[in-house]
């Protein structure tokens, strides 16, 4: 795959040069092996059909996530099957089950080693506000201490609904402005 | 040219020791801890010398909460602590109520709560072996595993309304009865089931990698085990025939065939080998259940416990006033304490309710088996090389939500 970019203020055109099973997926225009199309929509692309998700399994819903990856579910379908418990491997924290204050820092510790571009995922009513759980050792959300981006309910989320936020999270990452980081600071 | 291959002589635990010590932090986020356990090591080269589990990272107050709710309001929270197999839960503090308030419940409902208890328990054996087997090394004896529970999580749907989440029982009864066909969907869940687990067990059972890793490792032995408090299919898997279902049956356990299996070495291969079992002993009550499954109500007829038909709250004022009192004030349960232990999956859990009367609990406590089964690990995780402590973890099959609470 050959890229050339059109100087400094084309930036967000690029043309490719690659095989026609690559022409599909992506906002582009195909001509006689070449596509032409924004650098965004390459990169959301690719980002998009590639979370690996980190697995931060800390109660009841980390099991509807182990459902999630088992074969009636399975999460494979949306290449997002490759569950990584190593934060410098994953850009997709999964939060499934309530945060105490205990928990907390560890939680926050392990978003922060993730490598960028990263995303979270607030699964189930405790990582969303506390759920039922309001008492003194327990986090009123994981949005206190981490950025979330999809907020999932139920208690426990349903597997379902859990497929539901992936697919949003994907449709947000599509929108995302991703070359502008690339190219100015 | 033909070079004789040798297998690595197998690891010495004193060739490995280097004379100084190294401490390693695992946990709280790390696959092997099956949740939020942080466990400490302290290594001598690649032999633990000392392991503390610290816990309390799922620490969630529900002790504290359940004296500022009705004894019904509480079950929701019941099924948040051993989330494996809620059920089992809901099951066990509403047989406690009713020790203390005397309700015997009729037979029907006897028999749907030992139907709800065994698929439970299958239900969460399969997790525990699950995770056990992937601790191990064998990703596919979890999706063996999860394609199971997904028709036990069904069958629970059907039921209950929830996956997971149950919140079944009530106290003098069952939020409802049965639906229509469910016994059938039991009976057909238990006929596929049979050979499945065969297949599961084909699997692992006989697979010389799995024997090498777990025979012989984490040994414990039936004194052990009784002094550290063991219970469940831990105890029962260094030889301990012990099993509240037998010993003290509750729930009309005294009238269903059923063996309590047992292991001889008390060691991992040991505590799997128990558990598929158990899960066969399961399927074999849950069937004679469904073969002289009684008619009748499954709620008692006391209007202070249970409360009234809806048709009848809607049509009569008295009824009314009953539903209302019952929801706000919770059953009426008198002054008293009980304890009582109820067999499940991860061991006996036993719930000490003090009731200075009315329907809101004066101190609930809550004896979990998997803060038991955690505590041994500081005798006997030393010994053992660092590579064996996951697969001693998994043999465990512990639950935090339930060790923390």
């Amino acid at each position: 795959m050959v890229v050339f970019l059109q100087g400094r203020h084309n930036i967000g055109t690029i043309f490719l040069i690659m095989d026609k099973c690559f022409q599909q997926g992506f906002d582009a225009k195909s001509e006689q092996g070449f596509i032409c199309t924004k650098l965004d929509s390459l990169i959301n692309w690719v980002r998009a059909n590639s979370i690996w998700p980190q697995p931060m399994g800390l109660a009841c819903c980390a099991i509807e996530l182990m459902g999630v990856g088992g074969s009636r579910f399975d999460i494979g379908r949306f290449g997002m099957e490759v569950m990584r418990f190593s934060p410098r491997q994953s850009d997709c924290m999964i939060v499934a089950g309530t945060v105490t204050y205990k928990m907390a820092g560890s939680v926050k510790r392990v978003y922060d080693q993730m490598a960028a571009p990263k995303w979270v995922v607030a699964m189930g009513a405790c990582a969303c506000s506390g759920g039922m759980f309001r008492t003194y050792s327990t986090l009123q959300g994981v949005d206190k201490v981490i950025p979330v981006d999809v907020y999932v309910a139920g208690c426990p989320t349903r597997p379902e609904a859990l497929i539901d936020a992936l697919m949003s999270l994907q449709n947000k990452i599509r929108s995302e402005r991703s070359a502008r980081g690339l190219f100015s600071k | 040219m033909e070079k004789e291959f040798t297998y690595p002589e197998p690891a010495s635990l004193e060739a490995d020791r280097l004379g100084e010590k190294m401490i390693l932090n695992i946990g709280p986020s790390h696959p092997a801890t099956h949740g939020v356990l942080r466990m400490k090591l302290e290594l001598d080269g690649d032999l633990i010398t000392r392991a503390d589990p610290i816990v309390g990272q799922l620490h969630r107050g529900q002790e504290k909460m359940a004296e500022n709710l009705t004894y019904n309001q509480f079950i929701p929270f019941t099924d948040r602590l051993d989330y494996l197999a809620p059920l089992c839960n809901n099951i066990a503090f509403v047989q406690c109520v009713e020790k203390i308030a005397g309700i015997g419940v009729t037979e029907r409902c006897k028999a749907v709560r030992v139907i709800c208890c065994e698929l439970s328990r299958i239900a969460s054996h399969l997790v525990g072996i699950a995770a056990y087997g992937m601790d191990a090394g064998s990703w596919t004896v979890f999706m063996y595993c999860f394609t199971q529970r997904e028709k036990l999580c069904t069958l629970f749907e059907q039921l209950t309304g929830a996956r997971m989440t149950t919140s079944y029982a009530r106290v003098g009864g069952l939020a409802r009865d049965i639906p229509e066909g469910w016994l059938g969907n039991v009976n057909s869940f238990a006929n596929q089931f049979l050979p499945a687990l065969d297949e599961i067990d084909a699997l692992i059972t006989r697979n010389k990698i799995f024997i090498d890793r777990t025979a012989g490792i984490g040994v414990v032995s039936p004194e052990q085990a009784m002094q550290w408090g063991l219970t469940g299919a831990n105890l029962r898997g260094s030889g301990v025939a012990s099993d509240l279902r037998k010993d003290v049956p509750y729930l009309g356990y005294e009238n269903y065939e059923f063996d309590v299996p047992i292991g001889v070495n008390g060691d991992c291969y040991d505590r799997w080998l128990v558990r598929i079992e158990e899960m066969r002993q399961s399927i074999r009550i849950v069937r004679q259940a469904i073969e002289k499954m009684p008619d009748g109500p499954v709620n008692v007829a006391d209007p202070r416990i249970s409360l009234p038909k809806k048709e009848k709250v809607l049509r009569d004022m008295e009824d009314l006033i009953n539903n209302f009192v019952l929801v706000t004030q919770g059953p009426d349960i008198p002054a008293g304490d009980a304890y009582f232990e109820a067999e499940n999956p991860k061991g006996a859990l036993g719930f000490y309710i003090v009731s200075k009367g009315g329907g809101v609990p004066y101190r609930v406590k809550i004896r979990a088996p998997s803060f038991v089964s955690l505590s041994a690990m500081q005798e006997i995780l030393p010994g053992h090389h660092m590579s064996d402590m996951a697969v001693i973890l998994g043999s465990f099959d512990f639950v935090l939500g339930e060790c923390d609470r």
